[in-house]
């Protein structure tokens, strides 16, 4: 097994330059949720001329909805999502501006392609072990679409939160088996 | 006849879905402990990852994964069996609706398929009922997650397909999910009946210990048969590479028509929550 990286957001595209896809990395600092709903949102407000509501340099969209928070809990279970679901959405906002995803499973070729051409990343994480994420993450504030409830967006301040490079900025894809 | 009150089911499905989304079953945790010495590497310490994230889950009383599903519920209701004090409908509901909110767990559902409005108490639940001997209720509650079951599977096959047929298809179904479907995998397989039946049949076979033996033979061996050819596509825990891709292929038959062969593939994430109770 490689060693791990440790990388603090937001991320330069030096950083992501050296990741390589199946590097198992740490992340500590700030990350964003955002799912189903919340990308739906965020692609009206790119066709009305929007900003987004959180600035997409060097930071990470998280596929994420966790569970509610009990009380005197920073968070409830959150782990990742299928990014499948987001490749609808994911070539225009990397066209705007992101460059960074954690999600869990395949993203199809105009993903890759996209994260080619902008010098992007895409992490896995394992889905399924969300109460042990969930240690991971230190406090949490909802920064857009609060009435999404689970879907809303957040800001997850979050310490050594594992994952794996999936998809490096070479294009090179874990998940593609016969390839490597 | 024996009454059993709509406040006692309410209670109990409550209690259930609690208990699914933040105990992970035994028989799992079992395959787990036993796969593990059987990986190296990346694979080893996923698997090690899902059983500390078992023990946190239990520890702390979070759910095991943020995905707590939409909760289906399978009622096998005994014939003598009289329900007083209400709507059983409403009272599966009542229950899916307070132990989502008592246990913190995620609210996923929207009423609407299109118009995509959260319900806000994960509510309502998909039910089925069946009727059976006797004077008792069998409630079995079963959270679905939709990582695996947006991954699953029904084709109406035809006669000639055969056995081949039918296995090409779980392993094309399985091969197609690849790490969306949330690996070591359930593998639940419905063959015959129509083309509602065979996915139902499917769901069922999820609900069925892993490591028990179809009690046909011949199913039996098409399970093991199954279960192997799928342990050797290397997809692996997560996705990332292993012989651990699914933990058990369980398969349910029924008759079926002279001109039909259909086959529905249901994936269980490698949490394949359900519990059950008899009152």
């Amino acid at each position: 097994m490689s060693k791990i990286k440790e990388i603090t957001t937001p991320l330069s595209p030096e950083v992501i330059a050296s990741l390589k896809c199946g590097d198992m990395v740490c992340i500590t600092g700030s990350i964003y949720t955002g799912r189903d709903a919340a990308h739906q949102r965020m692609m009206d407000m790119l066709a009305a001329g929007c900003d987004m509501p959180f600035d997409f340099t060097g930071n990470i969209i998280f596929y994420a909805g966790p569970t509610p928070a009990p009380p005197g809990m920073a968070t409830g279970s959150i782990g990742p999502t299928t990014a499948g679901r987001m490749d609808a959405f994911a070539p225009e906002l990397i066209a705007h501006g992101l460059r960074i995803m954690i999600g869990k499973g395949l993203r199809n070729n105009a993903v890759k392609q996209a994260i080619t051409d902008h010098s992007g990343i895409y992490f896995a994480g394992v889905g399924g072990i969300a109460a042990l994420m969930s240690q991971c993450v230190k406090n949490v504030e909802v920064v857009a679409f609060e009435d999404l409830g689970t879907e809303a967006i957040r800001r997850l301040e979050v310490e050594r939160l594992p994952v794996i490079v999936a998809i490096d900025n070479k294009g090179n894809d874990i998940y593609n088996r016969n390839g490597t | 006849m024996r009454e059993i009150h709509v406040n006692d089911i309410a209670a109990k499905v409550a209690e259930l879905c609690i208990k699914a989304c933040v105990v992970v079953a035994p028989d799992i945790r079992k395959y787990m402990q036993q796969a593990l010495p059987t990986e190296r590497g990346t694979a080893r310490q996923i698997l090690a990852d899902m059983l500390e994230n078992h023990d946190v889950a239990m520890r702390q009383r979070m759910p095991i994964c943020q995905d707590t599903g939409l909760v289906v519920v399978f009622l096998d209701v005994g014939q003598d069996v009289h329900i007083v004090g209400g709507i059983i409908e409403d009272a599966v509901n009542a229950g899916v609706r307070h132990g989502y909110k008592e246990g913190y767990l995620r609210k996923s559902v929207v009423g609407d398929p299109i118009r995509r409005a959260n319900t806000k108490d994960n509510t309502p639940a998909v039910i089925h009922y069946t009727i059976v001997p006797g004077d008792s209720l069998k409630i079995t509650v079963c959270p679905k997650g939709f990582g695996s079951e947006n991954m699953s599977r029904l084709a109406m096959l035809v006669p000639v397909d055969g056995i081949d047929g039918v296995k090409a298809f779980v392993l094309e179904t399985v091969t197609a999910a690849d790490s969306n479907a949330c690996p070591p995998i359930v593998v639940g397989v419905g063959i015959g009946g129509t083309f509602d039946y065979a996915a139902n049949m499917a769901k069922r076979a999820l609900l069925r210990k892993i490591g028990t033996r179809h009690h046909d033979p011949y199913w039996a061996d098409v399970e093991a048969g199954l279960l192997a050819r799928i342990n050797a596509t290397g997809i692996g825990p997560a996705g990332f590479g292993g012989r651990t891709t699914a933990m058990a292929v369980h398969i349910n038959t029924h008759a079926t028509h002279i001109a039909g062969l259909p086959v529905a593939v249901n994936l269980g994430c490698h949490v394949n929550r359900h519990e059950e109770a008899v009152l």
